[in-house]
């Protein structure tokens, strides 16, 4: 492949590029602005806030934390999957692998327990 | 599809794994092993009550240096092996096992065991976390290391980002500085902006080759070797984009924006371990890269990298003039240094590849060194760091006034250190390849350079009755050993320097298709 | 004779490091700790160099003994400490060199160094700054040593400029004084005009002799290695060297004024040692002025006997008894260089050791009468001091009667003998000169001297003379009975000097027999006909009316030798203006505009850049990025107009 052959990709990558812009900027200058007590509140996943306007409280930061470990160990499942599905093809070999892996996070989980990473108060 | 088990030969990368262990290890031993304070005290200043100087949680530092240790072993083991038969890749060609990277590993191990020493007291004296520390030292090293001995360009992007991720949290790593957390963030943010060129690099990359793998069968190497007519146009815009990712991780200008505001919130010993294992571990990828698997290719790149390399050595040499802190200077001189090991880069023949390993071994030697001065001389949270700190640093501690003298001097290129030596060999490289004239660009460089360095001499040896506030030095037996260290090596390998050139020029082979 | 030192057998010199290195570790020492050592450092600065005295002594007796074993010409002590310089063939030692001529010249340095010195003790007591003369002093002996102990012009060139750069130190020891700076300044300079010559005639005998040394440069002289044309220029370039250094015409207008420094000084710098390393030199390496096509010794001849009758007239018509010596001075060098230039070597050297004594005699006395006076320097100001002070004046006596050449003072000898040469050598007009310089000489001395010491006491106002104290006498006898008796080293029976000296300088070629002591009477006659008249004018009783109508008679040309023979003048019309307007051209245009310029225009263009590029360090990571990416776009840029080419 040689460079004019790309040509057609910038063509596209302009274009996209013009029409999104362009289509922000017809949006700013032709949509009214109001601005009202709904659309001020956070969003939180469609539910209510319990909180209003006034009190706005900030998050703890162990909330993050939780999130993030969540999603770390929660991802960590996903790769199961398919080592799951290609079990067979990979015999013991993919047994070992996949203890070393397992091995891993479970030093990561014991230091965040021992760490107190997963107390939610002091 | 058929799935055949990858023979497994783990000696290419057993140092890595050393390390990795260890990290764990630490990590297992510092949740379960000795009696840690409830609550991490952000205040600082004295030791925790009780302890020596070493503090109560020894064991850490000690199980990180017996990891460096065993990879040292491993990494001469892997020598022993590529010395008797041969460079080889191993995991499906997508790690090299040759003398380069052998070299490599051992100089990082090197840079690591210092950074542990030094850390260790940084850490115990600033009543700071230390198993993460060390942990984080460990794993970083780790991903360096991968860095010299990766054949394909995606285990160079995991090498990349493992060793980056834990630099980003080293940087920040105390918690209590405003700076250190800018600094962090900055470092963090623009890595992962450089990450992103670096992958499109290897994409293009992969569109032009088909192949992300270095050495392999229908690899860049034999792409090259075997389809001479082809348009090699995307080729070498992923190049372009792969030295720009790489670029980012030595500090070469443009790409260099991050690196004072990085260097001076991080903690010294983190920094010392940024200039000198950072760059070594980016170099290394680069000379790989460029040096050996494009180099059918070098017409091309090379007046880009040229560019590169000028404007660097300009660029660090003359804002490192108008500093006032001296980490700050620091950071721009190790742009410059890039800038000057840029030029063996450019030579692209064995003496610029073994130039440019001493001169990195030699220069993080150095470097560890001063900052581990400047970490002494800081104070708790390191607000003692402009020239003007340094004032009268001879009367108070004449010794480290005269070891800070002969690092600044190899720094500067002055003979009978090794800083002068290196220079010499990077520049004889590019001048055997007919590069003078960057070497002459090199050499002002130089001549401006070395203003700085004088200056910081100057203010140390002058006796001033404004003096705001005598110049202490808060250091213990590691510091001590560390800063000795460095100055040994700097002047030792000034004078006697051959064996590790020597040794550089044996290690430059590298595995091939 | 063979000058081949290589193939002489040679003894190792075992004191000829320790001649130069004590007063040189005096110097090193009294620099370092003079403010601390106080008076003790005139003690040191003394003993240092009287030790240099004995270590020569120890060297004398070594030359001496070997003398026996291997013949006249082997009298050759070396001492080399190591490889200098090495190009090629080419190589210069770190070497010295102890032979007849230098060990001459070490008595003369150190004798008379020494005694200086033990002067210096009481003449300098009141001085704030007395560590720091003494280890001037010190350097100056150290570095004239080295001077005529080295055995190449490398070596001696080292010497030479370090001679220089503690003449240019004393002279300006009083530096607070504007006038004592200049004149320092101006007798570095002069004498820079000079050691380039020097430094030019140093290269040009390494290029076409191959070598530095003395033995090597005067074999090649001999053999005709250096032809002839090449040894004229080296020659000439050597003589202006020595012209700059020993003050010979046109270079000799820095002497009087070096008169500036303390009168020590001027005594052992500007009238015993440093202005004779000219005469040394030349005699060093007469075998190469001999080999010159052109005749350059004779040109040395010419200078040396116009700068003794010129600088003897501008003599006496001074009244500042320090000038009249200092043109004394170059007079009597004159005599020196003419002795040197009609091939009497060996006496040139003796006038240099026998001046040595009663010029330095005569320095110092006029010192101990300065001393005395709170400074005075003015005859019309003094007189009949010899009974004031009469340590003082029957020692200045000796010195009077020595340089006037009566007989049996060793001024006599010398200077009969250099009349001798030149009436020998045919040169019958240098002959005339000699003897018009005697006259003079014997004049303008008794001018001084009868004026300053005899006849009704005369004093400034509020002046208490006294006679000089103890260290001051103690320098001032010695040198008086050298004065009186150093003529017995060559009395002409025996010519003990020169047969002593013959073995590196040859032998003179002299009158001999009737003709000798006609010339020796005649000599005489003149210098008592000069005493004479000065009797007549300046002591007798009416002498006044005299003076006063000679020198109406004379009008001009006494006016002339009053102004210097308007020598300083022209030289500052003819060079020193146009220089100084070079030099403020230079300065004002060349310096500031184009080379300051350039250099502030690099310094501005690395701050200025600096600064620009620093303020690209925002500390924004917005900015970095961008920068980032301009970096990347520039970098595909390169790479595409690359590929597409």
């Amino acid at each position: 492949m040689s460079l004019p052959d790309y040509l057609p990709i910038l063509f596209l990558i302009i274009l996209s590029t013009v029409f999104a812009l362009a289509s922000m900027l017809a949006a700013s200058k032709l949509t009214p602005k109001r601005v009202t007590e709904a659309k001020s509140q956070p969003y939180e996943s469609g539910i209510v806030p319990e909180t209003g306007l006034d009190d706005r409280e900030r998050f703890p930061v162990k909330f993050y934390l939780v999130a993030m470990l969540f999603i770390i160990f929660d991802i960590e499942t996903v790769f199961l999957y398919p080592w799951a599905v290609a079990y067979g093809d990979l015999a013991l070999f993919g047994l070992y692998e996949m203890l070393v892996f397992v091995g891993i996070l479970l030093v990561a989980y014991a230091y965040v327990w021992k760490r107190g990473g997963l107390e939610w108060a002091e | 599809m058929d799935f055949v088990a990858p023979k497994i030969a783990l000696s290419g990368i057993a140092p890595e794994i050393a390390l990795a262990a260890t990290a764990l290890l630490v990590l297992l031993a510092d949740a379960f092993i000795g009696d840690r304070p409830r609550t991490l005290r952000p205040e600082h200043g004295s030791a925790r009550p009780g302890s020596g100087i070493l503090g109560n949680r020894w064991h850490l530092p000690l199980l990180s240096l017996i990891g460096f240790g065993a990879a040292v072993y491993l990494a001469l083991d892997a020598w022993d092996r590529v010395d008797a038969t041969g460079a080889t890749t191993q995991f499906s060609g997508m790690i090299a096992v040759d003398g380069f990277s052998v070299f490599v590993k051992i100089t990082l191990a090197v840079f690591g065991a210092l950074t542990i020493l030094l850390g260790h007291e940084y850490l115990v004296r600033r009543d700071l976390e230390e198993g993460e520390f060390f942990a984080l030292v460990l794993f970083s090293v780790a991903g360096m290391m991968l860095m010299a001995s990766s054949a394909d360009l995606i285990v160079t992007f995991l090498a990349l980002e493992t060793f980056s991720i834990a630099l980003y949290v080293l940087v920040g790593y105390q918690r209590s500085r405003l700076d250190g957390q800018e600094a962090a963030m900055k470092y963090f943010l623009l890595g992962a902006f450089s990450s992103t060129f670096f992958l499109l690099g290897i994409a293009l990359v992969f569109g032009a080759t088909g192949s992300t793998n270095l050495y392999g069968e229908g690899g860049i190497t034999s792409f090259l070797a075997t389809t001479p007519a082809a348009d090699l146009s995307l080729l070498v815009l992923g190049a372009g984009l792969l030295i720009v990712g790489l670029g980012f991780k030595v500090a070469a200008v443009p790409f260099h924006m991050w690196t004072p505001d990085a260097y001076q919130g991080a903690p010294s010993p983190v920094t010392g371990f940024m200039a000198a294992g950072s760059k070594l571990a980016g170099f290394a990828a680069l000379l790989r890269l460029l040096d050996v698997v494009l180099f059918p290719l070098r017409w091309d790149w090379r007046p880009l990298v040229i560019g590169i390399a000028v404007v660097t050595m300009i660029v660090g040499s003359i804002l490192a003039v108008v500093q006032d802190d001296i980490k700050r200077m620091l950071a721009y001189s190790s742009i410059a240094h890039a800038g000057f090991v840029f030029t063996a880069v450019i030579a692209t023949n064995d003496r610029g590849i073994s130039g440019a390993l001493f001169y990195l071994a030699t220069y993080g030697l150095t470097i560890v060194g001063a900052f581990a001065i400047v970490a002494v001389l800081g104070g708790p949270e390191e607000r003692r760091t402009r020239v003007n700190d340094f004032r009268g640093l001879f009367a108070a501690h004449p010794l480290l006034a005269g070891i800070l003298t002969l690092l600044m001097l190899s720094l500067a290129g002055v003979p009978i250190t090794s800083g002068f030596v290196a220079k010499l060999v990077v520049f004889g490289a590019a001048v055997e390849a007919g590069y003078t004239w960057v070497v002459v660009v090199g050499a002002i460089a130089s001549a401006i350079a070395a203003f700085f360095y004088l200056r910081i001499l100057v203010v140390m040896y002058m006796v001033d009755a404004e003096v705001a506030e005598e110049p202490k030095a808060v250091m213990g037996p590691l510091s001590i050993g560390v800063i000795g260290l460095s100055a040994a090596a700097t002047l030792v390998l000034g004078l006697f320097w051959s064996p590790l050139i020597e040794l550089a020029e044996k290690a430059t082979f590298f595995a091939g298709p | 004779m063979t000058f081949a030192a290589s193939t002489l057998p040679t003894d190792e010199a075992t004191f000829a490091q320790l001649i130069f290195g004590a007063p040189l570790l005096g110097a090193v020492l009294l620099l370092f700790f003079g403010k601390r050592l106080g008076k003790l450092s005139g003690i040191i600065g003394s003993a240092t160099v009287g030790i240099a005295f004995v270590f020569g002594v120890l060297s004398f007796m070594d030359l001496t003994s070997i003398a026996t074993g291997h013949g006249e010409n082997a009298r050759v002590l070396t001492k080399s400490w190591f490889t200098w310089i090495e190009v090629g063939d080419f190589n210069v030692h770190m070497s010295l060199v102890i032979d007849q001529l230098s060990i001459v010249m070490v008595f003369v340095i150190t004798g008379v160094g020494f005694l200086i010195h033990v002067y210096s003790i009481g003449y300098m007591s009141s001085e704030e700054n007395y560590g720091r003369f003494f280890a001037y002093l010190n350097l100056f002996i150290a570095a004239m040593l080295l001077l005529v102990l080295g055995d190449n012009l490398l070596v001696m060139f080292i010497g030479w400029e370090g001679v220089g750069l503690c003449s240019y130190l004393l002279i300006g020891f009083w530096f607070e004084d504007r006038a004592n700076a200049t004149a320092a300044k101006k007798a570095f300079v002069v004498n820079r005009i000079g050691d380039f010559s020097f430094l030019l005639g140093i290269f040009l005998l390494a290029v076409s002799a191959g070598t530095l040394t003395f033995a090597g440069i005067n074999e090649s002289a001999v053999s005709g290695a250096i032809g002839g044309s090449m040894a004229t220029v080296g020659a000439l370039l050597l003589f202006g060297g020595a012209a700059g250094k020993s003050a010979q015409i046109p270079l000799y207008v820095w002497l009087p004024d070096a008169m500036a420094g303390p009168t020590p000084v001027s005594a052992l710098i500007h009238a015993a040692t440093m202005v004779t390393a000219g005469v040394y030199m030349v005699a060093r390496t007469f075998p190469l002025f001999e080999a010159a096509s052109f005749d350059v010794l004779l040109l040395v001849a010419w200078v040396g006997g116009a700068t003794a009758v010129i600088t003897a007239i501008v003599a006496a018509a001074e009244y500042d008894i320090k000038k009249i010596l200092a043109y004394s001075t170059i007079s009597q060098l004159g005599y020196m260089f003419l002795a040197l230039g009609v091939g009497a070597y060996s006496i040139a050297i003796f006038h240099l050791v026998t001046h040595a004594f009663f010029k330095a005699l005569m320095f110092l006395g006029s010192g101990s009468v300065m001393h005395a006076l709170d400074g005075e320097t003015d005859v019309r100001r003094m007189g009949g001091l010899r009974k004031v002070m009469p340590i003082t004046g029957w020692t200045f006596m000796m010195g009077w009667l020595a340089i006037c050449g009566i007989v049996p003072f060793s001024g006599f000898f010398s200077k009969d003998a250099i009349l001798a040469g030149a009436w020998a050598d045919g040169q019958y007009v240098l002959w005339g000169l000699g003897v018009a310089t005697a006259a003079l000489t014997a004049f303008y001395m008794s001018r001084l001297y009868l004026r300053v010491f005899e006849g009704g006491v005369v004093m400034p106002e509020g002046t208490h003379a006294h006679d000089a104290p103890p260290t001051m006498a103690a320098a001032l006898i010695p040198l008086g009975i050298l004065s009186l008796a150093a003529g017995a080293l060559n009395f002409p029976g025996g010519l003990t000097f020169e047969h002593f000296l013959e073995p590196v300088l040859g032998e003179p070629e002299v009158a001999h027999g009737l003709t000798a002591w006609l010339l020796g009477g005649a000599a005489t006659v003149v210098a008592v006909g000069g005493i004479a008249v000065a009797w007549a004018l300046y002591l007798r009783a009416g002498g006044l009316q005299v003076r006063d109508r000679t020198e109406r008679m004379l009008g001009p040309a006494v006016r002339a030798a009053r102004n210097k023979l308007y020598v300083d003048r022209t030289y500052e019309t003819l060079i020193l203006q146009p220089g100084r307007d070079l030099a403020v051209f230079c300065t004002e245009v060349v310096d500031r505009k184009i080379i300051d310029g350039a250099v502030n225009g690099t310094g501005k263009l690395v701050a200025g850049s600096s600064e620009l590029l620093r303020r690209l360090q925002t500390g924004y990571v917005r900015n970095y990025a961008a920068a980032f990416l301009v970096g990347v776009v520039v970098v595909f840029s390169i790479l595409i107009v690359r590929v597409a080419a």
